[in-house]
């Protein structure tokens, strides 16, 4: 049997070649990436002046000529504004961060007490972070933690008044714990209120989907700012006389009806995006309209709409600055109070507490939506269409 | 279905309760144990959190005579820090129970808004304040001329600058803030020329900025600013504690009684000293307020006479340094003048 | 759904009624109707009996007091004597103007970033990506801080105002430009304006006839290009050139006379344009994405240029994807604007705010807000509806 010696026919795959020098290497890449055509060169021309006009006088600002110590505003001022610094001098006062860093963060909760923040946040992350690693077990243990042992614990933690600690008025929290504060509670009343008034708009009940449509799209058409106000000012007037409300929870109830609407129109994509078959499916095995909607409906639309959900968590976040401007005094309201302090005031400390503040917000949003993108690519499998 | 309309008859009703327990604030103030007190966010030497986060100054110092009065402890007060917008619905709504934060007695404020003025702690106007150093030459407000002015808004300060440049026929540019700090920021940022409020707000805000000794406060007053505490209409009791605690600061400077020398002044044989003072025999004069006869010794005791916890926050002892001038006892040019106790 | 149990009794009549999903539905409805009577009757008693209790004048009378204030940015004429309502106007116009030249400027550079998001030049890719997700992820009031503190801070004072071309300036307290004035016969000019449109569409639609008539083009850029510069021009000239400028003069304090751009508009506009734009980039780059791969290149094989596939396939097919949640930016930056409060620019929301302030009317202004923003949510969505319809697939 020859022909199976016939060694032409090779038994193995050979090598791929080298792809030819001019397509390999940095130049090559360069080539491919920067200046595949004159119009790409231009592009690439301009990019880098941009790059050139951008990046170097910010680096300078932020790191270069920044001052990390000190401990009052002389560091940060010129010789002419009665600082230390030689004449046209820029760069970031982060000495004023410094100094005000517990103060940027818990505002004027009291300082004895702090360590039951700490306590909560630390608590907070510890029964998180498992929930948000699809590979950790015992998840069902993990929610029940989380959303319901969770709040009591910090509520009592962190307003005090029993078993105890001392009470420590809200008028006294500031600072990122507000912002924390006011945007997990807004998300954790959102997402239930929201899939309430999604249900209910989809409903087949008049009075119940008018209701809905009207609160939805009422709040949807105006900007937070003035449902804010309408908290802060108006919602005094709603109540019967010596009735009042914490400033606080004033401002929490406004954010959470704001985010609801919102949540409730993205769930609502959610729900539609369900086909008829699955409701014909369950309502023939007999279930009810609740047992239906929480066993077949729901789990579905909200595996669906999660990247959306959590873009209304980023928007809520990020809206939650605005309290700032009923006076309250969260992470941006804190810092913008601090500018006022005559022993930092100098021509840089605004611009430093903002990008400070701008950085914080920024670490929080961008952790959340890739964190959307990361569940997106997880979740993703089985359902294209 | 029928628990939940229970509920909700329920939760109805005890609003209602809560709402006829709230006419008589004496009491739901001693109830809970402090005068809850509205006060400016930040106006040092008049309403500003310390260093370490105790509220100080003229306004916050009132709010402590008026717990002394009741409670015998100046401690027992808390504070709420209110802007421009919040404040009369702060106290409109209960939120407070009483608004110490220079503002202006007006009659509109009086009448549609329903609050009743107790008196004038501070007799203010309005000025300008301008950097000198920026605009040498510059020493009258007439000569602002096209200048841009920042104030804040919704106040009577905003009012009185648009009638004060058309009266006389000036040109101007408003830029108009919410907020305190962001007027300050902008004025200090170079955003405006001037800067109009009353002028003791000016003399505070001038400690803030970043080079104080470059800004000179213009010597015109364009308007008459009598700043008060305030309290809800309907109230007759509690208006007449805040009232004549006022009063009864002023009354101690005039006759010489101070935080430190209130003891000694018990056994004075002067007759005004000792019925102020609670020593005279079956004396029924606190008790006609719901107070205990000794509450002007409380006051005194707790925050010391008018004088004293003016020059302390904002006269001589402070750094705002501002003089009495109006704010004299009127036996000494002012117009400061007590209605007697008794 | 009578229902029956497991061993095939009828349960009760009574039961069975209640049971009824449809008789279920109205007494739910019934029970929720009356709770929501209830607590709207509770929340009015409530607002009712405060006003009272506290002396608080009520009604929509007050618009018509003189306001006493004075704006800094006005598009009518106002002064400290005019009327409440039209301090609000003013506020109003104020919003319209800076949501307008926001959505303007935000939908240019949001095309712009989420088509370099494609390209493919890595350089102009990443600057796109940086962008993007920098403003994407900031409180949009920060964005606005950062401007407002940075065009002041930046900017020189009044009596050292950068000198531009045309007799403009540039300082802090804002952008100056020279004022046109225009004389006697300058009717002419807009009339011209408006025939030349009218032409152009004219043109266009006859051209566009032609073409699937006779497949024969027409060059209508050009032409309509012309005549809307042309026919203006040529009126401008028969009018005897009625135009003159009022340049900004420097004074003691401020430069006067002019067209100013305040900082405060300046900043509001490039927050809200720069903010916006980021979310506009991802929708656009999620729309031309959306678009098959196939389309591009069955252009490509009709013989198309990649501009032509570009402009007449792939775009024309990307809005359809693009428009909904372009509408809904749209209307997130129209809101935004309200943020003008905290830099003092006076918008609808500020200038209500200081009336809110000055007369304590807080619940008729909250009114004004709401009723007004609503206005315009409703108008913009109804707008962007029927271009979406023009512009949905037309299936045969």
């Amino acid at each position: 049997m020859q022909e199976h010696d016939l060694s032409w026919v090779r038994t193995e795959m050979a090598l791929a070649e080298k792809a030819p020098a001019r397509e390999r290497g940095v130049v090559a890449w360069l080539r491919k990436n920067l200046m595949a055509t004159p119009v790409d060169g231009i592009l690439t021309l301009i990019g880098l002046v941009v790059v050139a006009l951008i990046v170097p006088p910010i680096l300078n600002w932020v790191l270069f000529s920044a001052q990390w110590t000190g401990a009052d505003r002389a560091v940060c001022a010129t010789v002419a504004q009665g600082g230390s610094q030689p004449e046209g001098w820029s760069g970031a006062c982060w000495a004023f961060i410094n100094a005000k860093f517990a103060q940027f963060m818990f505002g004027r909760y009291t300082d004895s007490e702090r360590w039951r923040v700490i306590l909560v946040a630390v608590m907070f992350v510890a029964l998180l972070v498992p929930l948000m690693i699809p590979r950790v077990p015992r998840k069902g243990l993990n929610a029940i933690l989380l959303f319901l042992v969770f709040p009591v614990i910090a509520f009592f933690l962190l307003v005090g008044g029993a078993f105890g600690l001392p009470y420590v008025e809200t008028q006294l929290w500031g600072g990122l714990l507000v912002t924390l504060v006011l945007s997990t509670v807004g998300i954790a009343v959102s997402l239930p209120l929201g899939i309430l008034l999604a249900l209910g708009r989809r409903s087949r009940l008049p009075v119940v989907k008018a209701v809905c449509v009207i609160f939805i799209e009422t709040v949807r058409g105006v900007p937070l700012v003035t449902v804010l106000f309408m908290a802060s000012v108006m919602l005094p007037l709603f109540l019967p006389a010596g009735m009042t409300f914490d400033k606080f929870l004033r401002a929490l109830i406004g954010v959470a009806l704001f985010a609801s609407a919102y949540m409730a129109e993205v769930i609502r994509g959610g729900l539609q995006a369900i086909p008829k078959g699955q409701y014909e499916g369950a309502d023939s095995l007999g279930l009810t309209y609740w047992q239906k909607t929480g066993l077949i409906v729901l789990p579905q639309a909200l595996k669906l709409v999660i990247p959306g959900i959590v873009n209304t968590f980023i928007g809520m976040f990020k809206d939650t600055s605005l309290v700032y401007i009923i006076g309250m005094f969260d992470l941006l309201g804190i810092v913008r109070q601090n500018f006022a302090d005559a022993t930092w005031a100098s021509a840089q400390t605004p611009m430093s507490g903002l990008v400070f503040a701008g950085f914080v917000f920024w670490i929080f949003c961008f952790g959340m939506s890739r964190y959307s993108i990361y569940m997106e690519r997880r979740l993703d499998t089985g359902h294209k269409r | 279905m029928k628990n939940t309309v229970k509920v909700i008859l329920g939760a109805a009703a005890l609003g209602m309760a809560a709402s006829a327990a709230s006419a008589a604030t004496l009491d739901d103030v001693k109830a809970k144990g402090f005068v809850q007190c509205g006060v400016n966010t930040a106006l040092a030497g008049f309403s500003a959190p310390n260093d370490k986060g105790e509220w100080t100054g003229f306004d916050v110092d009132f709010c402590r005579a008026v717990a002394a009065a009741i409670f015998g402890d100046p401690t027992k007060v808390k504070f709420t820090p209110t802007n421009a917008k919040e404040r009369f619905t702060a106290l409109q709504s209960g939120e407070i129970d009483l608004l110490a934060r220079n503002t202006t007695w007006t009659l509109s404020r009086d009448t549609s808004l329903g609050f009743n003025f107790a008196g004038v702690n501070y007799y203010d106007g309005q000025g300008f304040m301008i950097n000198g150093k920026k605009l040498p030459g510059v020493n009258s407000a007439l000569q602002l001329s096209g200048a841009s002015v920042c104030v804040q808004s919704g106040t009577t300060t905003e009012l009185n600058l648009a009638d004060y440049f058309k009266a006389n026929n000036l040109e101007y540019n408003p830029v108009v803030f919410e907020k305190l700090e962001e007027v300050n920021a902008a004025y200090d940022s170079g955003r405006c020329d001037a800067y109009t409020t009353d002028q003791s707000g000016l003399y505070s805000i001038r400690l803030t900025l970043a080079a104080p000794d470059d800004h000179v406060v213009l010597p015109e007053i364009i308007s008459k600013e009598p700043l008060g505490p305030a309290v809800r209409q309907g109230d007759d009791q509690w208006f007449d504690i805040v009232k004549w605690t006022l009063n009864a600061m002023v009354l101690a400077e005039e006759l010489g009684i101070t935080q430190a020398n209130v003891e000694e002044m018990k056994a004075s044989p002067n007759p005004d000293i000792k019925r102020v003072l609670g020593q005279e025999a079956d004396s029924k004069l606190g008790a006609g307020l719901g107070l205990s006869e000794d509450w002007v010794v409380n006051i005194v005791k707790g925050v010391g006479n008018y004088g004293e916890v003016f020059e302390r926050n904002i006269g001589q002892g402070s750094p705002l340094k501002i003089a009495r001038g109006l704010n004299a006892l009127w036996t000494k040019g002012g117009i400061q003048y007590a209605i007697p106790i008794r | 759904m009578a229902s029956q149990d497991a061993f095939g009794r009828t349960a009760a009549p009574r039961s069975s009624v209640l049971n009824d999903p449809r008789v279920r539905g109205v007494l739910y409805q019934i029970v929720l109707f009356v709770l929501l009577v209830l607590f709207i009757y509770w929340i009015v008693g409530n607002t009712v009996d405060n006003l009272r209790r506290l002396n608080i004048s009520s009604g929509f009378a007050f618009l018509n007091q003189r306001a006493g204030f004075d704006i800094s940015q006005s598009l009518i004429a106002y002064t400290s004597d005019s009327r409440y309502s039209r301090a609000l106007l003013v506020g109003l116009l104020n919003t319209l103007l800076v949501a307008a030249a926001g959505i303007v400027t935000a939908t240019i550079i949001g095309f712009v970033v989420g088509i370099a998001r494609l390209s493919n030049n890595w350089l102009i890719r990443k600057i796109a990506l940086v962008y993007v997700e920098v403003f994407r992820n900031i409180p949009p009031l920060l964005v606005i801080f950062f401007w407002y503190f940075g065009v002041i801070s930046v900017l020189p004072a009044a009596r050292d105002s950068i000198a531009l071309p045309f007799g403009a300036y540039l300082n802090q307290r804002g952008f100056y430009l020279p004022k046109a004035i225009w004389g006697d016969g300058a009717w002419l000019i807009p009339l011209g304006l408006a025939l030349a449109i009218v032409m152009a569409v004219f043109v266009a639609r006859r051209a566009r006839q032609r073409q699937e008539a006779t497949g024969q083009q027409f060059p209508v850029m050009w032409t309509n290009l012309g005549l809307i510069v042309g026919l203006p021009l040529l009126a401008y000239f028969a009018a005897g050139m009625p135009l003159s400028f009022d340049y900004p003069q420097k004074q003691t304090f401020n430069l006067t006379g002019g067209f100013a751009v305040t900082p405060e508009f300046l900043s509001l506009y490039l927050a809200l344009s720069f903010y916006t734009a980021s979310f506009i980039a991802e929708i656009v780059r999620a729309g031309i994405l959306g678009v098959s791969k196939g389309q591009s290149e069955a252009s490509f094989a009709l013989g198309l240029r990649s501009g032509q596939a570009l402009r007449l396939v792939v775009v024309p097919q990307a809005m359809r994807i693009v428009i909904p949640p372009l509408t809904s930016q749209y209307l997130n930056l129209t809101k935004n604007s309200s943020l003008a409060i905290a830099i003092g620019y006076p918008d609808l929301t500020a200038v209500g705010g200081t009336i809110l302030n000055q007369s304590g009317q807080a619940i008729e202004i909250v009114a004004v807000w709401m009723v007004i923003y609503l206005g315009i949510s409703l108008a913009t969505s109804a707008f962007m509806n029927w271009f979406n319809a023009k512009m949905a697939l037309v299936e045969r």
